[in-house]
């Protein structure tokens, strides 16, 4: 009989395993996937949250500034995508984005490709990326809009009349006050990519799948349910230590919701 | 914002420039949603505008997807069961995260901080997480596609929300009202039911709203734990996106974005009562 505990799991989660002699080895070219997972599940997380900063920056900082009349009116946009079901945002994404959508036929009307080449949109990477960073945009603008608007403008002003140009001025006084909100943002965006199931699941195809629709592809067709909970405890692990970051430098209970 | 009386016309032109560039990003947050509408009263069974929709043509344009919706036995049974899992999952969240959060507001509260990181992270653990440990777990205990089982995990990811509204609208509670009410004779419950929870409503009620739609939006809990019968709405949409047979999700959808739009505003309303009623001044 085997061992009552193994870390055999924890080392296929990472594409490794124990030889004959007990040494930690790599395993075979072909039976490496894992590895490959994470650093794609890494990797298009950061890209979100980047997508989502460059994205939501510019538009947290216009709805701070307008006058509040407006701003609540444009706050709609921000808000309206964060209450409506994530799987009416993820069928909107497919009937626009697919080869038969709605983008391509506007594409193909404008001339800018014929109909044979209509461009895959979709169940690939790019649907994962686009749809993950529509979904996540709101959980960016609204921590950034809220320091923003603690912000007065007479910094900037103080700025610009020593003589600082508007360039110089973002950047040395009005971006290094913006600073919680993109960490509040950008760990909170982070942290909820990182473990996205339902998005890959749906618009992802095989390029786009992440480490969560491994785990539940180990859970519910491989029956591997030793790798699956290796897995997931290592992605809890990765989660709990950014939520722990996130409570010492935000604290949760001052998130914003709406 | 305007652009200040000494602005060159480099910073006139990024100006304007800029404002577009926010066009853009609202446009790209908005459009997939409004789009699905009209869509949905597609008279043909496609994803996408006929040639007809386009012209304008009423015939292009019908209920269709609509009846086809209602007619269908297993729309119904999983609007049902959104409906009465929904129910049950916002009241017994509302009432544990109120209470926890009324607990975890008093200053001398044991282990405060460690016990809110713990209640909250069951909105931050990646869902696919919670669903796998509810399932290993409620598979042990016979809860597994059963409606208590699938009630329990709604509430269980709908106290975060709860915790934080309330615990919102209890910032600015002004704890002399307690020792006023104290000293008038009321208990603590008393006191709690005629005089904290009136002051601390509009925070219950968006925190119960945030829980319902937490419920009705939840889909990989569901798709791990429900059998064919505790099957809900997101459950049957994904199903449907997964064929991808007919537009009867575009129909569902638009139903969805019309909930999404009344809870938006019932939310709004509830926050500038709040504000209004903490005296916090609408800035």
């Amino acid at each position: 009989m085997g061992k009552r505990f193994t870390s055999t799991h924890y080392l296929a989660a990472f594409d490794l395993k124990y030889d004959e002699n007990g040494n930690i080895v790599s395993k075979p070219k072909v039976q490496r996937v894992h590895k490959q997972i994470w650093l794609r599940t890494l990797w298009v997380s950061l890209a979100a949250t980047a997508l989502c900063l460059v994205l939501g920056y510019p538009v947290a900082y216009l709805l701070s500034t307008l006058p509040l009349r407006v701003s609540n009116i444009l706050m709609i946009c921000v808000l309206l995508p964060f209450w409506t079901s994530l799987l009416v945002r993820l069928t909107s994404w497919i009937v626009l984005l697919q080869k038969q959508g709605v983008l391509n036929d506007i594409f193909v009307w404008l001339g800018f490709i014929s109909d044979e080449h209509r461009l895959r949109m979709v169940y690939n990477m790019t649907g994962t990326l686009v749809a993950m960073t529509h979904i996540l945009l709101p959980f960016m603008i609204l921590p950034l809009y809220s320091v923003m608007k603690t912000i007065s403008p007479n910094y900037v002003k103080a700025a610009r009349s020593l003589g600082a140009d508007s360039w110089r001025a973002f950047r040395q006084i009005y971006l290094p006050l913006t600073i919680p909100g993109i960490g509040a943002g950008g760990l909170l965006v982070f942290i909820l990519a990182i473990g996205y199931y339902s998005t890959p699941a749906l618009v992802g195809g095989a390029s786009g799948q992440l480490i969560g629709n491994f785990i539940a592809l180990h859970m519910s067709k491989t029956l591997n349910w030793g790798l699956a909970a290796a897995m997931g405890t290592i992605l809890l692990a990765g989660v709990l230590a950014i939520y722990w970051l996130y409570n010492r430098l935000v604290g949760i209970e001052n998130m914003k919701l709406g | 914002m305007s652009y200040p009386v000494y602005a060159g016309r480099l910073e006139k032109t990024w100006y304007y420039a800029f404002r577009i560039i926010c066009g853009l990003v609202l446009f790209f947050l908005i459009a997939p949603i409004v789009v699905l509408i009209p869509l949905s009263f597609n008279a043909e069974p496609y994803f996408t505008f006929s040639q007809g929709m386009l012209t304008l043509d009423p015939q292009a344009f019908s209920f269709r997807w609509y009846e086809d919706m209602i007619e269908n036995p297993q729309w119904i049974h999983s609007i049902k069961n959104s409906i009465i899992i929904g129910f049950f999952a916002t009241i017994f969240a509302t009432f544990f995260g109120t209470l926890a959060a009324w607990g975890l507001s008093r200053p001398h509260t044991p282990f405060r901080v460690p016990l809110m990181g713990l209640l909250i992270s069951p909105m931050i653990v990646p869902l696919i997480i919670t669903a796998a440990g509810m399932f290993f777990f409620y598979s042990k205990v016979g809860l597994a596609q059963t409606y208590p089982g699938l009630i329990m995990a709604h509430t269980a990811l709908g106290i975060p929300f709860v915790i934080i509204t309330v615990t919102a609208t209890l910032m600015g509670f002004d704890q002399d009202l307690i020792r006023a009410s104290a000293s008038l004779g009321a208990n603590p419950v008393t006191t709690f039911r005629k005089v904290v929870l009136p002051l601390i409503m509009p925070g219950v009620i968006s925190g119960a709203l945030f829980a319902l739609v937490t419920s009705f939006d939840e889909i990989v809990v569901v798709l791990f734990l429900s059998g064919f019968k505790q099957r809900t709405i997101p459950r049957q949409m994904w199903v449907g996106i997964r064929e991808q047979i007919s537009p009867t999700i575009l129909a569902a959808a638009t139903i969805l974005i019309a909930v999404a739009v009344a809870l938006l505003t019932a939310v709004e309303l509830l926050r500038r009562r709040s504000e209004r009623l903490r005296g916090v001044r609408p800035t």
